[in-house]
């Protein structure tokens, strides 16, 4: 028995899904929208970030479909009870990784703890020892001496299945390029494996195939071993960067779906219609722009969290309180970052209005309403497209700077400014923690790097200042 | 003078690679004599550019690439120098000029130091002897007060002067050979004699060889002593002048010359070239031109045409000049079609369509914090003139003497700060809102530059169909539609083009399909606003032609903003001549182009690149530029500049002068 949970944030995210979904839709039915995008995927570094970015995006999907478990019935109870602990389709398919908790650090595919504990033998002697964990490598009898062979296994394992999916990847790919192409499914797979198509479609496999193979790993290593060793109260990392993953595209996506409506209107509405409107655009976003960031997001976020701490009633689990705090961190993200590209619209708004082909929607006494919409907003969406998608990445990084600083999302929320943050306290601990750091910043890392790359294609597509 | 300077051989240049590779210049050869000049003439896109760029080797990186043929100066190989060899060619040997002198030169340095760079770079002249070259140059280009221009910035210097500082940079390496793209197409008519008189001065003096590229016959006739005439890449026609304007004879040549508008051809269609040039990215089977041409027969369609030496240095690739060859007889009955006469005007027409009094359209020049009022740019200040039902007004101006702001204070799309404009009896600067937005249906207007008067992101159809929505005209949806394709094919367009997008298709056609969006809401009066300036001379034929029938149709009246006096001559009923803002000459076409009296028009006339050059009429010189509208001269604005100026026309504005009931003027020289 479960009860679905529908966070806040969940709701946006899949409301921004159900955007791009219907956008696509509309995109396809219309040339001057759908030829940068086919410009896009035709470059090999683009369509690699593509895969890259879609594989962050159905980890953080998966980990957006929210319920919470039943409790079991006690004698006499006729309602059902629900855990207070509120799980994810993500935690599902990870199995009880997330419930295998151990003492304290352990490292990588250890099978012991990172530090000494004094234990009393049967012998009842004291003893200074690194004792076994409770999950990680606990089916092995000698691990000493099985881990190599236990992780090889289980290493080629995931590797035919890996092998096995891209197969049939591979298959069914062809098989509807050959209706594309016009070709047999035979020569329209040679010409796949040969690179000889326009989308670089082999580069796109391979790179799925990299990423299967993470994934297959992950599903068979993960049930026996800490892939990523533990953290401070035994907590699996790896565990933990999956999770982080949602965290950073939330942050990274819904400030912008916030902050669109404002740096949009007010930017089309200063650039058009000029005089005291301008004027009052002008100084909002000057004002704004003049306050340090930082402060006015520490000052919001404390405020907050006071009002919640006040306030306990209104949530019914610590994932809802947490998920509030977050959702009003993106909010308090958008109203501070809509300014430059409000101020990028206006500048362009003030020079499309003066096109003749704008004069001549004035001179056939078209509403002006109906110009801002049929004749600025579309020629404007390229500068928004090129301007989301390159903050994307800025985001991301932002909620680690915040959450190091300690006004970023809530202590509870597993998210990579939370990790780098604790890890502060562990490189400076003897023998050192790396694997908290290191984990977190491969995959930040990873998901930034491909969002520039990726940002890099939609701009030399869509910006007609780069065509040549 | 017949020693030859510099010998282009079967250049090949190519574009891009693959399928899609364009050959812009396929198989050019000419010849320059030193102290020449050669005009290299032809429409956009025919190849001229890249001629040009090629002799350089300044092709566009890494796209361009020369495939073949040679280029010697003065018998050195200019293909086969290293990098580093030609740059002491280029700006030494061969110097170039550009056509929009405002984006040649770097803005953030002064003018004198970016012509010391070129000395020093040349010549390795630094320091004191550089800065008194540099001022010797700007002298001997005619800027006056040369030591104090040394130290300014482009921006401070009017178009004309920055062509000649252009031009003077080119001198400083002492050039042997000079090219000249399209130096005067971005400037104003009588600026445009100044700088073509001075490159001719200066050719004289130098004994160097210039290189001229240009679409404009006119411009040609008054400078060139030999002609090559550019056709998708190859040349069709070359040959000395004289020879070339008495008797073309290439097909295309004499298209050119029929369709250039001029007052002799008033009541007949003008001569187009049908079709467009075709794209240079294919393989070519047959001649390139056989496609828009009247003489063509199946030979043309199946090879080739060679190239064909009639004379010394006078040769055409054509199968009608190949003795071998027998041509069939000019066809008559297609210049009958053509030459026939332009439908009669419709009936009611005469009578009163729009009458301006006093039109004044300010735009206050603000300064401070608090947006503090200082002065005003007198855009337009005090026109007036009136349009009968079914004619032509010309309002014909240099650039910035306020005729498009006119036409915009007219339309309501700027809102004027005085006078009337009375169409059909209503002030329309006393209607507001709703009811201006119900009569904007009846005056539309046509923009000048085809590319921006479209929105890219919307279908023809959608973009013909927005006035009448907006207008509520035309009934359902369905009928609407109609209606489009009706418009489109009126127009000269398929009815199937409304589901395209303006990119695809030409400037002509663009211009088409703008004239269809203001037919659509059927207005009484269109404001065109340039509408053939930026197109080429045989688009522009079609345009005028198709302005014309429609006039004839249905009974239009045209306002005409232009700064071409041909057009003028061929489309205009009357004409209204402006300078700084006022009307200072109206009257009927005949009674301004053939009897001006305001000693502007006279030299506006005048600097009109002739065809002809025996009547080539002594070009009357004006001094300097057009002031500031923000700051006009006390007293007739045009005294600084006018060879007959008193000291009457230091203290007052004249008043208008009647010279005949269908004439007026504004100057103190009629009135004394």
């Amino acid at each position: 028995m479960i009860k679905p949970v529908i966070l806040w944030t969940d709701a946006l995210v899949f409301l921004l899904v159900g955007i791009v979904v219907v956008f696509a839709f509309y995109a396809r039915r219309h040339e001057h929208l759908r030829a940068p995008w086919r410009e896009v995927v035709r470059g090999r570094i683009a369509v690699a970030s593509l895969v890259v970015l879609a594989f962050y995006t159905l980890t953080g999907l998966l980990d957006s479909v929210h319920y919470r478990k039943a409790l079991p019935m006690q004698d006499g109870q006729v309602e059902v009870q629900y855990g207070g602990e509120v799980f994810s389709l993500l935690d599902a398919l990870l199995g009880d990784v997330g419930s295998q908790v151990e003492k304290t650090y352990s490292a990588p595919f250890a099978y012991t703890l990172y530090t000494r504990e004094t234990v009393v033998d049967e012998n009842g002697v004291q003893k200074r020892i690194f004792p076994r964990l409770k999950y990680g490598g606990a089916h092995l009898d000698d691990p000493a001496t099985q881990r190599g062979a236990d992780i090889a296994a289980r290493s080629l394992a995931a590797l035919w299945q890996a092998l096995a999916f891209m197969l049939v990847l591979t298959l069914l790919l062809s098989l509807w390029l050959a209706g594309r192409w016009r070709l047999s499914p035979a020569r329209a797979l040679r010409r796949l494996l040969r690179g000889d198509s326009d989308v670089p479609w082999r580069t796109a496999l391979f790179t799925i195939f990299l990423f299967a193979l993470l994934a297959a790993l992950i599903v068979n290593l993960a049930s026996a071993w800490h892939v990523l060793g533990t953290d401070k109260v035994g907590k699996d990392v790896l565990y933990q960067t999956l999770k982080s993953v949602r965290t950073g595209l939330v942050i990274g996506t819904l400030t912008t779906l916030i902050m669109l409506p404002f740096a949009v209107t007010l930017g089309m509405m200063a650039g058009y219609f000029r005089g005291w409107v301008d004027d009052v655009i002008q100084y909002l976003y000057t004002t704004l722009n003049s306050i340090p960031g930082v402060l006015l997001i520490a000052a919001s976020v404390l405020m907050m969290q006071v009002y919640m701490d006040t306030h306990p009633e209104l949530f019914e689990t610590m994932a809802e309180r947490a998920d509030l705090r977050l959702l009003f961190l993106c909010l308090i993200l958008g109203i501070t970052s809509w300014t430059g590209l409000c101020r990028l619209l206006r500048g362009e708004t003030l020079k499309l209005r003066e096109l003749d082909y704008v004069q001549a929607a004035n001179a056939f006494g078209v509403a002006r309403r109906v110009i801002l919409v049929r004749h600025l907003l579309p020629n404007l969406m390229h500068l928004v497209l090129i301007a989301v998608v390159i903050d994307f990445s800025g985001l991301v990084l932002a909620e680690a700077v915040l959450s190091y600083v300690g006004v970023g999302v809530d202590p509870t929320t597993m998210s990579w400014g939370n990790m780098i943050n604790r890890a502060r306290l562990e490189m400076a601990r003897e023998p050192m923690v790396w694997w908290s750091l290191l984990a977190a910043f491969s995959f930040m890392f990873t998901l930034v790097l491909a969002a520039n790359l990726f940002s890099d294609a939609v701009r030399d597509a869509f910006d007609p200042r780069l065509r040549r | 003078m017949t020693q030859t300077l510099l010998d282009v051989r079967n250049l090949k240049v190519r574009l891009g690679r693959g399928g899609n590779a364009v050959r812009p210049v396929d198989g050019v050869s000419f010849s320059i004599a030193r102290g020449e000049t050669f005009a290299l003439l032809g429409e956009s896109g025919c190849g001229k550019s890249m001629t040009a760029l090629s002799l350089l080797r300044l092709l566009p990186q890494p796209a361009g690439e020369i495939t073949g043929g040679s280029v010697r100066l003065d018998g050195e190989e200019l293909l086969a120098q290293p990098e580093s060899g030609m740059r002491s060619i280029r700006g030494g040997r061969i110097a170039m000029i550009f056509q929009e002198p405002q984006t040649s030169l770097n803005p953030v340095m002064t003018v004198g130091a970016q012509i010391a760079e070129s000395l020093a770079l040349h010549k390795q002249m630094f320091g004191d002897a550089a800065r008194a070259e540099v001022i010797r140059l700007l002298d001997a280009v005619g800027i006056p007060d040369a030591p104090r221009r040394y130290g300014e910035y482009p921006h401070q210097l009017s178009g004309g002067m920055k062509q000649r500082v252009m031009i003077a940079m080119a001198l400083a390496g002492d050039p042997e050979l000079l090219i000249a793209d399209e130096p005067t197409t971005a400037l104003d008519v009588t600026i445009q004699a100044q700088v073509l008189e001075l490159i001719a001065g200066l050719q004289r003096e130098r004994g160097m060889a210039v290189l001229l590229i240009t679409h404009d016959l006119g411009v040609v006739a008054g400078m060139a002593d030999q002609v090559a005439v550019m056709y998708a890449g190859q040349i069709v026609e070359q040959g000395p002048r004289d020879l070339f304007y008495a008797e073309p004879r290439h097909p295309y040549s004499r298209k050119l010359f029929a369709a250039l508008p001029d007052s002799s051809k008033r009541d007949r269609r003008l001569t187009v070239i049908p079709g467009t040039v075709p794209p240079l990215n294919q393989a070519f089977h047959a001649c390139r031109f056989a496609e828009r041409c009247d003489r063509a027969w199946d030979l043309c369609r199946r090879r080739e045409p060679g190239w064909f030496e009639l004379a010394a240095r006078r040769g055409v690739r054509c199968h009608l000049a190949d003795p071998g060859v027998e041509a069939p007889p000019e066809a008559g009955s297609g210049a009958d079609e053509e030459e026939r006469h332009v439908a009669a005007p419709a009936d009611g027409a005469g009578h009163e369509l729009l009458s301006v009094t006093d039109l004044k359209v300010h735009f206050p020049i603000q300064k401070g914090f608090f947006r503090r009022t200082v002065g005003y740019v007198r855009a337009v200040d005090g026109v007036s003139l009136s349009i009968p039902r079914g004619e032509t007004l010309a309002l014909v101006g240099e650039s910035g003497c306020g005729k498009t702001t006119a036409g915009k204070g007219i339309l309501q799309l700027l809102r004027p700060t005085g006078g009337r404009v009375c169409f059909e009896g209503t002030n329309l600067l006393e209607l507001k809102g709703e009811a201006l937005r119900r009569r904007r249906s009846e005056f539309q207007i046509i923009f000048q530059d085809p590319f921006s008067s479209m929105n890219p992101r919307m279908t023809v159809g959608d973009i013909i169909e927005e006035g009448m929505v907006a207008q509520r005209i035309g009934g359902t949806a369905s009928q609407r539609r109609e209606r489009v394709e009706r418009l489109l094919e009126q127009v000269g367009m398929r009815p199937e083009h409304r589901s395209r997008y303006p990119h695809q298709f030409s400037g002509g056609q663009r211009q088409r399909i703008c004239i269809a969006r203001a037919l659509a809401v059927d207005p009484r009066l269109i404001v065109c606003d340039e509408p053939t300036s930026a197109l080429d001379v045989s688009v522009q034929a079609q345009i005028l032609n198709l302005l014309k029938d429609l006039q004839g149709q249905l009974g239009l009246s045209y306002l005409f903003i232009t700064h071409d006096l041909s057009v003028v001559s061929y489309l205009a009923d009357r004409v209204a001549v402006m300078y700084l803002g006022r009307i200072v000459e109206e009257g009927r076409v005949d009674d301004v182009l053939d009897r001006a009296r305001h000693p502007y028009t006279q030299a506006l006339l005048s600097a009109v690149p002739a065809l002809d050059k025996d009547t080539q009429r002594e070009i009357i010189r004006l001094e300097g530029d057009m002031p500031s509208p923000a700051n006009p001269p006390a007293g007739c604005h045009f005294h600084p500049r006018c060879p007959h100026a008193m000291d009457i026309c230091r203290v007052r504005y004249p008043d208008t002068e009647a010279l005949s009931p269908t004439h007026t003027a504004r100057c103190h020289l009629l009135t004394s």
